[in-house]
């Protein structure tokens, strides 16, 4: 795809060819910081121990270790699984629709937030999954030919919820592959012994003919055109688990496009939580610039803005509807039992968002680091407000009840944390953290200086 | 020449390069390769290459999304009908949702490995891996190859053709 030249304006400092290669493959071949790499992984290694003991938890005494009941039946495995979904759209943003959009500064970043994406869902799928009551029968969801005569109910969200996660974390998978499979080869053509051959492995025997390259860069397009779809429609499609039902608070149509925003508002903040520190970890602050984390800033704060449309949509659609179920949960809300909640909700995800429109803000790092982490916690909240205050609230006061999560609830939510942090880490010690063969493109026209 | 499976130039940016296959092109090789780090731009049209890969992504997405939806039909309107409150069997717009994902998940699966295929990948071992140089070719070095097979080939012609290029070296691809 034709870039005009001064597209080198998103690589900082005097970079050339070579050097590209040096300063990101040094990342993997002679890390820095290894103790602290080591002191991490052990940490994440808690976390994942974690989730191994709350899976077990709930194969072995079932669901009831959460603290699920009638009428709160979704706890917040559900507002984890919400949660966890959307955290991956940023990725497929990112690597998706802004390489159909021609943006340059997305090859500094598609590589590790597709691996964000690839780990989050993995998370999220989990939650679902768990949630059946029955985890050991998940694969009755798959259609394949049985004794029983038993097929899925196609009809179902439930259903339609693990086409979607399925295909995504598919396609997810097969497209962070075929990008990564000439950074492979570069790191197989640089490594010795049996780095080399694994590396080697996985680089399928990478050669950079000009025929790869054209059918590669064709077969790119293609997924990123695909995946492009997928960024719309995987949160639509969990939003219908909500929307489709009759509850107040549910059951609205603008639920679809609020839940896609709401997910690119919460991925872009998770990337910004593991990009910043990441950046100065790995030393890759010449690729990953001040810009590339203003850009990130600028297209959190859009996302921001339609889901700020979303909760007045909401609250104008349950006024306007008359219902009075509908209005109640809305009372309950402005200044009712889920108030704290809501207001909370609206300061972490509408109000502190808006210092974003200032240049100062976008490009001062702390405070970016501590606002993604405050959108990352207020978007956790929201899920909590829609899955679990709408299902303690219900259709009449008889029909009310109370949720409180249990210790295998946080165990869980935790050993998901865990899972990730553990997996982050492997990929940036082990897999070229930034697209290589993308940014070679950028300088690929300038002859070195000397040979 | 039973030795020799071709030649191969070597260059230090991909307009170099793209200068050379152009200028090989015109004396009339046609058993041409290009080797390069990253895309070059222009390349595929100097070698008039073009992939029809965007109808394998257009013929699989046809075929997943198809079937799939054929298939909710059977199950539901033949197979295992259910009377829900008697609404219908065949609740087409219900089936959107697997015949949606289904026919991304199949277009992109059958892409990349269409990808892949065509590419003859994986091949873990080939003859340009022995050529020590090489290496950088996934890394900073643009390559151009004169194949053995070309009609015009003749190992001493091909190799002083390569050096009136001005590459920085020229090297011995064996069989």
């Amino acid at each position: 795809m034709p870039y005009p030249t001064d597209e080198t304006r998103w690589i900082d400092g005097d970079h050339d060819i070579a050097s590209i290669n040096d300063a990101i493959a040094d990342t993997v071949q002679s890390p820095q910081h290894r103790r602290a790499w080591l002191r991490a992984l052990a940490v994440a290694a808690v976390g994942l121990g974690a989730l191994a003991v709350a899976v077990f938890g709930v194969f072995w005494w079932y669901i009831g270790v959460w603290g699920v009941d009638v009428p709160v039946m979704w706890g917040i495995a559900i507002t984890n699984f919400v949660w966890w979904v959307g955290i991956a759209h940023a990725g497929t943003l990112i690597s998706a629709i802004l390489l159909l959009a021609n943006q340059a500064w997305r090859r500094s970043i598609n590589r590790f937030a597709e691996a964000m994406t690839l780990f989050a869902v993995a998370c999220a799928a989990m939650f679902p999954l768990l949630h059946l009551g029955r985890p050991e029968f998940f694969y009755w969801l798959f259609p394949y030919p049985n004794t029983y005569g038993y097929w899925p109910q196609f009809l179902s969200p439930l259903a339609w919820d693990f086409f979607a996660v399925a295909t995504y974390g598919t396609v997810s998978l097969v497209f962070w592959y075929i990008g990564l499979v000439p950074d492979l080869g570069t790191m197989r053509d640089r490594s010795t012994g049996l780095r080399a051959r694994v590396y080697g492995v996985f680089a399928l025997g990478w050669r950079g003919s000009a025929r790869h390259w054209e059918r590669h860069q064709t077969a790119y397009l293609m997924l990123a055109g695909l995946a492009t779809t997928l960024v719309v429609s995987v949160h639509t499609i969990v939003s219908f688990d909500f929307a489709v039902a009759q509850l107040p608070g549910w059951h609205t149509t603008v639920f679809p496009p609020y839940f896609v925003a709401g997910a690119i508002f919460s991925g872009f903040a998770m990337v910004l939580t593991f990009l910043i520190p990441v950046r100065a970890w790995l030393g890759l602050k010449d690729f990953v610039t001040i810009r590339h984390l203003d850009h990130c800033a600028k297209l959190m704060l859009t996302a921001g803005l339609v889901v700020a449309y979303g909760y007045l949509a909401e609250l104008f659609f349950g006024w306007y509807s008359g219902d009075p179920h509908e209005r109640s949960l809305i009372a309950s809300h402005l200044h009712g039992r889920s108030a704290p909640l809501f207001w909370t909700i609206i300061a972490l995800n509408v109000v502190l968002p808006q210092s974003l429109w200032w240049r100062r803000a976008r490009r001062h790092i702390a405070w970016l680091f501590v606002l993604s982490i405050a959108i990352n916690l207020g978007m956790w909240l929201e899920r909590w407000l829609i899955v679990i205050s709408s299902l303690e609230h219900g259709l009449l006061p008889t029909t009310g009840g109370a949720y409180f999560p249990t210790f295998w609830d946080w165990l869980t939510l935790a050993g998901t944390l865990g899972f990730f942090a553990f997996f982050m880490l492997l990929f940036i010690r082990y897999v070229p953290v930034i697209a290589m063969s993308e940014l070679r493109e950028l300088v690929a026209h300038r002859r070195p200086e000397a040979p | 020449m039973n030795g020799l499976r071709g030649l191969l130039a070597e260059f230090a940016a991909g307009d170099e390069v793209l200068a050379a296959a152009r200028a090989a092109r015109l004396a009339g090789y046609v058993a041409l390769e290009v080797y390069s780090p990253c895309p070059v731009e222009g390349v595929a049209e100097v070698l008039a290459f073009r992939t029809r890969l965007p109808r394998v992504t257009f013929v699989a997405g046809l075929l997943g999304g198809a079937a799939i939806f054929l298939f909710q039909v059977w199950v539901h309107a033949i197979e295992w009908h259910l009377n829900i409150g008697g609404r219908r069997a065949l609740a087409a717009p219900a089936f959107i949702v697997p015949t949606f994902e289904i026919t991304i998940l199949s277009a992109a699966l059958l892409t990349a490995f269409a990808m892949l295929w065509r590419n003859g990948l994986p091949r873990l071992h080939h003859p340009l891996f022995a050529v020590p140089a090489f290496a950088r070719a996934s890394q900073d070095r643009f390559f151009l190859f004169i194949g053995a097979g070309d009609p015009r080939f003749h190992a001493g012609h091909v190799r002083a053709f390569l050096e009136s290029l001005a590459p920085l070296e020229v090297h011995d691809v064996p069989r």
